[in-house]
């Protein structure tokens, strides 16, 4: 760490260090902070941006940047202020990360910071007639200001650009997202193959996709803004509706990450109990996925097939947690009950099935000649955009970065387990979809090495630490990263340490996996078919509310 | 074996005695109309139901079962329901083309239907060009398809129709001339000379290689002319939501339905005329018991039996193979299919020329 | 011809839990009164109304989820004749909004249900689509769908279980079957949009 602030110093003289938290925290002015990015990618190669998470301090707004180095994998933060309040205004770094460019949207829609030099400043969740920012802490949330509106959104082709000119004044541009004379259909928000409600405003040539401009918030629910009026114990029941495809996953990293605020140990057993949860979780989401893809491209009984063996891990969610979805069972120091007695049986039996019908998935759909020739090749992501783009989870994997946060930045118990990394280098939907299917056998396999584990253990035991009744952070940030069923999902949490008994969040940030995967459907679809949009969107697979939180 | 004809013949002097003949003719008309448009919408009824319960069965569901015993009525209730539920009119659409487009296909499809031989004797136009008749009046569907997504005034329904448009167009050649090297083994055009050149032996048996060939290209074609997966890019329920009908509902989005289901049962019956012998039992050569015991099940059954077996052979590719791509199903069509087709074609001319059929004198 | 209280296969009208609500509409349909043929062709109307409900595939997050299940191969909602998933909205029976409706969703929600053809219904699946939800003190979430359109069945959970969803179905039979379409009061609605309106 030391050494990486001698380094970071000497390319930016103006830079501040605080070695104190779990990472290394350099400030940066505003003028200085382009400079350092460019520097901080080319010299140090902290080359992904994992993060981008705006805070109001109250007198002033600002940034942090969460970067790593893919190589290492050193993580580093970066503060960045802005020095108006009434008019912030931040440099852009899009065209140094690539990912920064979705992320200073949303850093834009809820703050208010314009960053100047990023190409499409509008607004990503809210509609674009929305009044105020409503992250700030000044926002005024009256009904009156924003009434439901039932009429259609206006002037959506036009979208804006502040630029530097050559005198160093800020100027805004307008600009149009497509010309006059395109054929633009709308796929979404209502539509089989998004997914959820995402919109995608496509340019067409023909058939071919000559554009795709994402207009995302139609499940907008301004999760991160509500956990700021609830207490930290509360505010975990978000994290299993954001991506309910990885609600344990979710729900996992907060309580990580709030244990680690509290600096709280976790019984082993508790902490067994989550890892098996989170690895039935991703056996589910890896299922669903399949049948998603599949149906996706016209097999439909490859889809029941997923969706028939999905039962059996319900089954399990609901003996032990007493829900199928949203199952609400980790809490801050352990998990809120103990499992059912038939618990460990139950895992073993749904893996022995699953194992056994991963055959009849691969001769039902992997091995056909139409699967195989609308799947490879197609929708190719390479390893440097993987990165850029900050692509994780099997996504990132199947272009060949290794990017599973299990094995990176092991947490929980993963450490103990004999497991592999699945990662393939083609790029295309096809190993994007072979990576989950190969994942699915890892998971089985961990899966069976917890029974064992949990068989030691003892079928009952202790499921949860002392935890004081009155959860209290003191002040400080912190952020934790999982391995979701999609991606890295991070959580940035902020406190300020206030000692009133019921301490509320005074900043919480979802970092999830999807809103990055959002970033390459127009990358990977340009020049492709309608069809294949369709494909590659469900390759990629991305959650829809995760997406907008 | 019962010969339907004597009976349709009794029927017509009977009238000509009771009446005279321009009205004996417009009550026959009547008649065939009537019974045409009752057995089509039966027929589709139950083609709805089987493909329902079939696609249960593949996916290891149960299907329709509440809806009277076991889920037969299920269908009525569907009918009742579909012919009363609103027809919305759309603003700013050729509202002539929009009402006549699900007309058309289904007309199309009637038609077809009207040429299927039931069983000996037992079909409404027995002519010289039977089989060209068909193929004739099945392309007019493919005008209504492409009226329904034009006149809708959508951005989804003209992508599905465009498809649709270059997709039937393209398959016809192939059922053509998979047809033709049928025609060419049989020596004749009419449907009943069909089915009576397979009384020995089926096509498919018969002609050996070329027809095993032509009875694949046949089922590819077929699939594809019916707009059914792994060519149902005109629908493409993912893609562009209900393809070419999005914008209809109520009974005209109901004919779509209800001729999208006799078109299945009309390419099955087609494969059966040209390949499985229509109306004719199986017969074995040499082995005059058992064709004696086969000659007992009505043709009529055996005809809808071999219509069935084919819709499940259809079904099962529906519901097994993903959708194609529009470029490559292009492809499929004019880099393999045609050429196949056409070299096909020639080894049939050649098999037929040299005797080198079964069967041959 | 009297409306009589409808029958649901294999489930027993007191194991419903609003019958009051169902009988005050049998009261009164029967009170206006009709005659016996048009009362007749009403119950085949309802009958088949009834059991050919064909779902709009409308769902915005976790009660999707439920809804495949439900469509899948355990649950199996074809037994129901509503496997029928029909993604255009002209052509579907009835609306199961499932998910939270947010005030950029609230047009696109409006706008599919006024697209619906005539006999449509709505059942508002999860506590989000009921009243907000766990989402309910959120700056852009609606309220409750009912807010937007008009909702014949709420269906509380979060996410709500398939077998629930089945009871919604349920209900919704129940409630068409005591409706009256030919002899009473129809619902009505005036168009909407007309294009002189854009002039």
């Amino acid at each position: 760490m030391a050494d990486l602030k001698e380094q970071i110093g000497k390319l930016c003289a103006a830079a501040t260090f605080d070695a104190e938290g779990e990472f290394l925290l350099v400030e940066v002015p505003d003028a200085q902070w382009h400079a350092l990015a460019v520097a901080l990618k080319s010299e140090l190669h902290f080359d992904q941006l994992i993060a981008l998470v705006g805070v109001d301090w109250g007198e002033t707004l600002g940034v942090i940047y969460y970067m790593t180095n893919t190589a290492t994998g050193d993580i580093i933060h970066v503060k960045v202020v802005a020095a108006d309040r009434q008019q912030p205004r931040l440099h852009s770094v899009s065209d140094v990360w690539a990912v920064a460019n979705y992320q200073e949207r949303e850093a834009y829609d809820f703050f208010g910071i314009v960053f100047v030099g990023h190409p499409d400043m509008r607004r990503f969740f809210l509609r674009n007639d929305w009044v105020g920012h409503p992250l700030r802490k000044d926002y005024d949330a009256s009904p009156e200001k924003n009434p439901i509106r039932l009429d259609d959104e206006v002037r959506e082709d036009y979208t804006c650009s502040w630029v530097e000119d050559e005198n160093g004044q800020v100027v805004k541009r307008v600009g149009k997202v497509f010309a006059d004379d395109e054929y633009v259909i709308n796929v979404g928000p209502q539509h089989p193959s998004t997914h959820g409600v995402m919109r995608y405003r496509v340019s067409l040539d023909g058939e071919i996709v000559r554009k795709v401009d994402v207009v995302s918030g139609y499940i907008h629910r301004g999760i991160e803004k509500m956990c700021e009026s609830l207490t930290w114990p509360q505010t975990l029941l978000y994290t299993e509706r954001m991506d309910y495809m990885a609600a344990h996953i979710n729900r996992h990293c907060l309580c990580l990450c709030i244990e680690k605020a509290l600096g709280l140990e976790v019984p082993r057993r508790a902490e067994l109990i989550r890892l098996m949860m989170d690895e039935l979780m991703r056996l589910s989401s890896h299922l669903l996925s399949y049948g998603c893809l599949t149906m996706d491209q016209g097999a439909t009984t490859a889809f029941f097939y997923g969706f028939r063996d999905r039962e059996l891990i319900y089954d399990i969610f609901d003996r032990t947690c007493g829900a199928r979805m949203s199952m609400s069972y980790s809490t801050i120091g352990g998990v809120v009950a103990d499992v059912h007695p038939d618990f460990v049986a139950d895992v073993r039996h749904a893996c022995d099935v699953i194992e056994k019908n991963m055959k009849e998935y691969h001769q039902l759909f992997t091995g056909n000649v139409i699967a195989r020739n609308r799947m490879i090749g197609v929708g190719m992501l390479s390893k440097e955009q993987a990165i850029d783009y900050c692509i994780t989870g099997p996504s990132g994997r199947a272009s060949g970065v290794h990017c599973d946060v299990r094995k990176t930045h092991p947490y929980s118990l993963y450490d103990e387990f004999d497991f592999d990394e699945v990662v393939r280098t083609e790029g295309d939907s096809m190993a994007r979809y072979m990576v989950r299917m190969d994942e699915m056998l890892q998971s089985i396999k961990i899966l069976r090495q917890a029974c064992d584990k949990l068989e030691q253990e003892g079928l009952q035991g202790e499921f949860c630490a002392k935890v004081p009744k009155m959860i209290k952070l003191p002040a400080g940030h912190w952020y934790q990263q999982v391995e979701a069923s999609r991606g890295a999902f991070g959580v940035y949490i902020e406190s300020d340490g206030d000692p009133k008994p019921f301490q509320k969040p005074y900043r919480m940030h979802f970092q999830s996996p999807c809103f990055n995967l959002i970033g390459v459907v127009d990358l990977t679809c340009r020049d492709n078919m309608i069809a294949d949009l369709i494909t590659i969107t469900a390759s990629i697979d991305f959650v829809i509310p995760d997406i907008d939180r | 074996m019962f010969d339907l004809s004597s009976v349709t013949s009794w029927l017509d002097e009977w009238l000509n005695g009771v009446m005279p003949s321009w009205l004996a003719t417009t009550t026959e008309c009547v008649l065939v109309a009537v019974f045409l448009l009752l057995a089509y919408s039966v027929l589709a009824m139950i083609y709805i139901m089987y493909e329902r319960w079939v696609c249960g069965w593949i996916q290891c569901r149960r299907g329709p079962l509440r809806v009277g015993p076991a889920g037969s009525l299920q269908i009525f209730a569907d009918v009742f329901k579909i012919l009363t539920k609103e027809i919305i009119t759309l603003w700013s659409t050729d509202k002539f083309l929009f009402f006549l487009a699900p007309f058309l296909v289904v007309t199309a499809s009637v038609l077809t239907f009207a040429c299927l031989p039931w069983g000996k004797g037992f079909q409404i136009i027995d002519f010289n060009i039977g089989v060209f008749f068909i193929i004739a009046v099945s392309s007019i569907g493919v005008l209504g398809i492409l009226l329904a997504g034009w006149s809708s005034n959508s951005k989804y329904t003209l992508i599905g129709a465009m498809r649709s448009g270059a997709q039937m167009i393209s398959y016809e050649l192939s059922v053509g001339i998979s047809i033709l090297t049928v025609v060419c083994l049989a020596g004749t055009m009419s449907i009943t000379g069909l089915v009576e050149a397979q009384s020995d032996c089926w096509f498919l048996f018969k002609g050996h290689l070329p027809a095993v060939i032509a009875f694949i290209i046949y089922i590819i074609a077929a699939n594809a002319e019916n707009n059914r997966g792994p060519f149902d890019l005109p629908e493409a329920e993912h893609e562009l939501t209900a393809g070419y009908h999005t914008e209809y509902s109520g009974i005209h989005y109901g004919l779509f339905y209800l001729a999208e289901y006799l078109n299945l049962f009309v390419v099955s019956g087609i494969a059966s005329l040209l390949f499985l012998g229509g109306w004719m039992p199986l017969h074995i050569p040499g082995l005059d018991g058992f064709n004696a015991v086969m000659d007992f099940i009505p043709g009529t059954l055996w005809f809808l039996g071999k219509a069935f077996f084919m819709t499940f052979i259809f079904m099962w590719i529906r519901w097994s193979f993903p959708r194609v791509r529009i470029d490559q199903m292009l492809a499929l069509e004019w880099r393999y299919l045609m050429p196949i087709g056409l070299v096909n074609l020639v080894v049939m001319a050649i098999v037929v020329t040299q005797n080198w059929y079964f069967g041959a004198n | 011809m009297e409306v009589k209280k409808p029958k649901i296969k294999s489930m027993k009208y007191e194991d419903f839990k609003d019958n009051g609500y169902i009988e005050d509409l049998v009261n009164q349909l029967n009170a206006s009164g009709v005659n016996v043929v048009v009362g007749k062709a009403d119950q085949l109307l309802n009958w088949s109304r009834s059991n050919s409900l064909w779902p709009f595939c409308f769902g915005t997050s976790c009660c999707a989820i439920e809804f495949m299940c439900l469509g899948a191969a355990r649950y199996d909602m074809a037994r129901f004749g509503a496997e029928v998933a029909r993604n255009s909205p002209r052509q579907a029976d009835y609306i199961m909004c499932q998910g939270t409706i947010t005030y950029r969703m609230a047009p696109v929600l409006k706008r599919l249900y006024e697209q619906m053809a005539e006999p449509k219904y709505v059942i508002a699946c999860g506590a989000c689509t009921v009243s907000g939800g766990p989402f309910k003190n959120s700056y852009c979430v609606v309220k409750g769908v009912d807010e937007i359109i008009p909702v014949d069945v709420y269906l509380p959970g979060c996410p709500p279980r398939p077998e629930a969803m089945f009871y919604a179905l349920m209900q919704l039979q129940r409630k068409i079957k005591v409706s009256r379409f030919l002899g009473g009061a129809n619902r009505k609605e005036k168009l909407h949009y007309k294009p002189e309106d854009d002039k």
